[in-house]
């Protein structure tokens, strides 16, 4: 075997070494009702290059472009990765490095998650930024748990247009603790009724998502200063972090933790993950932070270097009383992320969020001139909820046939919405894959 | 040792992103507008962040300079305790890139995704295999997230019972996540001190072990590199007074093919994929941590699950006693992918022999150390082996200097206090894939270290000398925090 | 790190097994920790306070004491009510290493019982203490 670079004279002379016979007596410590005496049932060893044929056949029972024309975002997005971030990733001494507890040996992950901080503070709008978590829904429920730290206080309240899976996945984490979950409903534009947040006392948080699952762009002021005034904070999601090349950050208004899905920022959506959980907050609520931190420090002679730090907050040191049970995090996802925005920059990523949205504009246009019923008419950025003339399932179904996926049925999730669906597009849809699904829904 | 094994390199200096570029440039293939500009309303934008404009090269320059800086398991040997810093292959990594898995989306249709639904359900199949349990979810994004996944099992399991419990018990050798994991679901975590062997003893479980205890989360082999003997003991008592055993897998490297943790009583068990089964560990992350479980759990399992029926793969969530969902889609897919092609490429006898490789590594590297460095507990070991900082006590060098004068031969050093019962503990873990000559150039640096802590304790105390930096000042970075330029 | 010979406990103040001190000012008492104790922590990062006006039971945590790699809790000498703190400390931890019974206190109590203080161990019975502990 290839990756086992013992010869048996090796094994010989190490055994002989450590004063044993055979391999096996290497286990005298495992009695002997606790061994396993027969043979794994696994296929057998195959080599580099049935393997590659094998895993290949699998990988093409996939439907992917350009074959098919995919309008299904509602997560998980299709942004052209450019040659360089793949190219960068790949070099193995990020790649097949360890957290960086040793930094004087890892400077060069330490910086470029230091890179990744700065620039997620700057797209998000806040002050300080962690080094990642898993993905965005499960960094919604670290950032509504650290809520109730904060505040002290033990009720939460989430909008009804937060992607289904992450509240899916708050309800999970909340489930044990006893804190309760409250819902806040939407109203017939697709927004989260934010009137009601005034209704519900001593909340730790009100948590809301823009733009939300529906595309639609909420006024996350306004639910900041209703969620403040009631004493709460305001925790504000996303699914699409290109938004924010285009919109006002979250922090800008008012937002004082953010968290959500990094995976537009140069990570293929490789059947949902690995993705990238984003974290940031203000810098007053540092010390809550779940996860893991860079900090900028010296070395002895004074030159610039950076360090793993505030590390008091975590598992390995404070055991069942840390911000979190976090440990190992999503780190070269987010070292994609960074190499994604310093590749964009601010001119690149705000005409690319302005292209996106104009494509989206464009299919929104045009499915509604042909007949299609456009669920919310207010600004979205990227998606927007559709009803096709003939019922929105009907022709999902039949469009699939034509390797076309025209967006995501939304009744499962959302019964009021029954025979609608999400349509996504971004800078990867042309307008000819556009006017062909236009077509198809008209005939 | 006359030589060490680096030598002197060009190290180039790099600024940060911000302080290089000039506004204007961009290091980005835009694509054509074929469509009619749209504006939103002035009020929802904003001026874009403040990001560095930088052209491709000088993308491409800052992060290979960066990556310079690094040192990798393709680097060097690597022998981080408890971390398994096993070689990652390279074909996994191109398997991983191929676009059909890359660039599918996870919503697709079941009739879309069979590739994707077929690798997940075999590659369960074979993790039940491993671990001798039943049932299996992909879904947990890393160990620690797998064990959060087996209490709320744990949690879950005890209210389909009528009866919540409130503590669970956990050895004073465990890692940090295990307690943190119990607490997220509001168990009050018991330390159990480990008896005079560094072994968990049955009568120390029985004297903790109530109607109030939800279970035991168990390592096995533990921190300190031993096998529990005692496992099969303590899992009865655990059953007898209605509590799970929970096992963590992050050292199953040791016994692969030679225990099947379901088979000694392990209810619930999770594993590293990126300790274990090759993955890399991507300076960080990220991992992977399936979560195995005996059958009359299965039913708590996340969801969605991969069901087959007649030879066709769906995802369902038709399962009410369900946990929910721990992540927004199905796991890290491409880490699982990863681990498939590893289990593919070793084969049933390809794994018995990774164990026994790493076994005999890890008791080699002890062997040549034992003379010259105290051994915490004086009995061959697993996979990996414990050592402290006690003989070097009277020349006044740590564990911590040790370490950082052995980043200055070309290693990096071992885990270092941990685990915590261990005082100034060096947790040396080789693995399998690390050759004879390149442990024999490990124990000679590591003896070369220990003569220098004697003799030339100056050299120890200004170590490293060799990396980008020198030793780093953590307290400063503490006192005043600086997350963001 | 000192030898206990060399760990400064001053005469006038009074001293719990936990290793904090306590200082009697008219009806009030001034608690912090002792050299060895800061001594033990090496280089203090971070501490947290209780807020004024809480009351705090003989035993009971009342700060947080953080170096880069470990969390201490400091445990109240005698019971009572909390009525400042010393606010500097937050911006300046070094403080506690530097002066652990000058500007390093921690929190000014009003205790429950005007005698506690002079229960708790001298300076003498500390130190023989603490070589009992080394």
């Amino acid at each position: 075997m290839r990756y086992l670079p013992h010869t048996d004279e090796d094994i010989t002379n190490m055994l002989g070494a450590v004063g044993l016979k055979g391999l096996d007596d290497l286990f005298a410590a495992v009695p002997g009702d606790c061994r396993f005496e027969g043979t794994l049932d696994l296929p057998e060893a195959m080599s580099e290059w049935d393997l590659e044929r094998h895993i290949g056949r699998l990988a093409g029972r996939m439907a992917v472009s350009p074959e098919y024309n995919l309008f299904l975002g509602a997560g998980s997005y299709d942004h052209y990765i450019p040659a360089t971030v793949s190219s960068l990733l790949g070099r193995s001494e990020f790649v097949t490095s360890y957290t960086p507890y040793q930094p004087e040996m890892l400077q060069g992950t330490l910086q470029g998650i230091y890179e990744y901080q700065t620039l997620t503070a700057r797209l998000l709008g806040m002050e300080v930024a962690t080094a990642s978590h898993y993905d965005g829904a499960t960094a919604l429920a670290e950032a509504l748990l650290m809520a109730v730290r904060i505040t002290g206080r033990k009720k939460a309240a989430l909008s009804r247009a937060i992607h289904p899976h992450y509240r899916q996945v708050v309800r999970t984490y909340f489930a044990p603790t006893g804190y309760e979950l409250l819902e806040i409903p939407c109203l017939e534009t697709g927004l989260t009724d934010i009137d009601r947040i005034g209704e519900i006392r001593d909340l730790a948080a009100v948590a809301l998502q823009s733009p939300n699952f529906f595309g639609c762009i909420e006024n996350v002021q306004e639910a900041a200063d209703r969620a403040h005034a009631g004493g709460a904070l305001l925790v504000s999601g996303f699914t699409e972090a290109l938004a924010f090349g285009l919109l006002k950050s979250p922090g800008s208004q008012g937002a004082d933790i953010v968290a959500g899905e990094g995976q537009s920022l140069g990570i293929p959506r490789s059947f949902g993950g690995p993705a990238l959980g984003m974290l940031a907050s203000r810098k007053q609520h540092m010390r809550s932070l779940p996860g893991r931190l860079v900090g900028q420090t010296k070395d002895r002679d004074g030159r610039r270097g950076f360090v793993l730090t505030l590390a008091t907050r975590e598992q390995h040191i404070r055991r069942e009383k840390a911000t979190s049970n976090i440990c190992s995090n999503n780190s070269l996802c987010a070292l994609a992320a960074a190499m994604y925005m310093a590749s964009l920059g601010r001119t690149g990523i705000r005409e690319l969020a302005a292209l996106n949205h104009d494509k989206a504009e464009y299919l929104k246009n045009a499915l509604q001139k042909a007949g299609c019923t456009i669920r919310f008419s207010g600004p979205t950025f990227n998606e927007f909820v559709v009803g096709f003339p003939g019922g929105f399932d009907a022709l999902h179904r039949r469009l699939l046939d034509r390797k076309i996926v025209a967006g995501l049925p939304l009744g499962a999730h959302y019964p009021e919405l029954a025979d609608y669906g999400l349509l996504c597009v971004t800078e990867t849809c042309s307008r000819e894959e556009m006017d062909r699904l236009v077509r198809e829904v008209v005939s | 040792m006359s030589e060490t094994l680096g030598t002197t390199g060009l190290i180039l200096n790099e600024p940060l992103l911000w302080e290089r570029g000039k506004k204007g440039r961009c290091g980005y293939s835009m694509p054509a507008a074929d469509v009619p500009q749209n504006l939103l309303p002035t009020e929802l934008t904003g001026d874009g962040p403040d990001f560095p404009d930088l052209s491709e090269i000088e993308v491409v320059r800052h992060y290979t300079r960066l990556s310079t800086w690094n040192f990798g398991v393709d680097t060097g040997l690597y022998p981080l305790g408890s971390c398994t810093m096993k070689y990652n292959p390279k074909i996994n990594e191109k398997l991983a890139g191929l676009r059909g898995f890359a660039a599918a989306h996870p919503l697709l249709p079941s009739v879309l995704s069979q590739g994707a639904l077929r690798l997940m359900f075999d590659l369960e199949r074979f993790l039940a295999e491993i671990t001798g349990l039943d049932a299996v979810t992909l879904q947990p994004a890393a160990g620690a997230q797998g064990e959060l996944t087996g209490m709320l099992i744990v949690h879950a399991y005890h209210q389909a019972q009528g009866k919540q419990r409130t503590k669970i018990l956990i050895p004073d050798t465990a890692h940090g996540t295990n307690p943190a994991s119990a607490a997220l679901c509001g168990y009050a975590p018991v330390p159990v001190p480990s008896g005079p062997d560094g072994i968990l003893l049955p009568e120390v479980v029985a004297g903790l072990m109530d109607s109030e205890t939800a279970g035991i989360m168990i390592t096995n082999p533990n921190t300190l590199g031993l096998f529990e003997e005692n496992i099969r003991e303590i899992a009865r008592i655990v059953h007898d007074r209605g509590g799970l055993v929970y096992g963590d897998g992050a050292n199953m490297n040791a016994v692969l093919g030679i225990v099947k943790p379901g088979e000694i009583g392990v209810d619930i068990l999770h594993l590293n994929l990126h300790k274990t089964f090759s993955t890399p560990h991507g300076g960080g992350g990220p991992g992977a941590g399936p979560v195995a479980v005996r059958k009359d759990l299965a039913r708590f399992l996340p969801i969605p699950r991969v069901v087959e029926r007649n030879g066709a793969y769906e995802l369902r969530e038709d399962f009410p006693e369900s946990v929910g969902r721990v992540l927004a889609f199905h796991g890290h897919f491409g880490i699982l992918l990863r681990a498939y092609a590893y289990i593919l490429s070793m084969g049933p006898d390809g794994f018995k022999q990774v164990s026994r490789l790493a076994v005999l590594n890890a008791n080699y590297v002890r062997e040549g150390l034992k003379d010259v460095l105290h051994t915490a507990y004086d009995r061959p070991c697993m996979h990996e082996c414990v050592f402290s900082d006690q003989n070097q006590h009277e020349a006044g060098i740590t564990t911590l200097e040790m370490a950082k004068r052995l980043i200055d031969y070309g290693y990096h050093p071992p885990t270092i206090y941990f685990p915590l019962v261990v005082h100034g503990a060096i947790m040396i873990e080789p693995t399998e894939t690390e050759t004879k000559e390149d442990l024999d150039g490990f124990i000679e640096a590591f003896r070369s270290v220990v003569r220098e802590a004697g003799e030339n304790p100056e050299v120890i105390r200004e170590a490293p000398s060799r990396c980008k930096v020198k030793r780093l000042d953590e307290t400063a970075a503490a006192r005043n925090p600086c997350l963001t330029g | 790190m000192k030898k206990i010979e060399e760990i400064v406990l001053p005469e006038e103040l009074r001293y719990s097994a936990d290793h904090e001190w306590v200082g009697q000012e008219g009806d009030r008492a001034r608690v912090g920790i002792t050299d060895y104790a800061q001594d033990q922590l090496g280089d203090i990062v971070y501490v947290e306070l209780p807020t004024v006006g809480k009351h705090i039971a003989q035993g009971a945590v009342f700060a947080t004491v953080e170096s880069v790699k470990s969390v201490s809790e400091c445990f109240m000498p005698l019971s009572g009510e909390i009525t400042a703190v010393n606010g500097p400390l937050s911006d300046d931890p070094v403080l506690l290493n530097q002066s652990p019974y000058g500007e390093g206190w921690m929190v000014l109590v009003k205790p429950d019982d005007p005698a506690a203080v002079s229960k708790l161990l001298t300076a003498e019975a500390y130190r023989a203490r603490l070589k009992g502990d080394a």
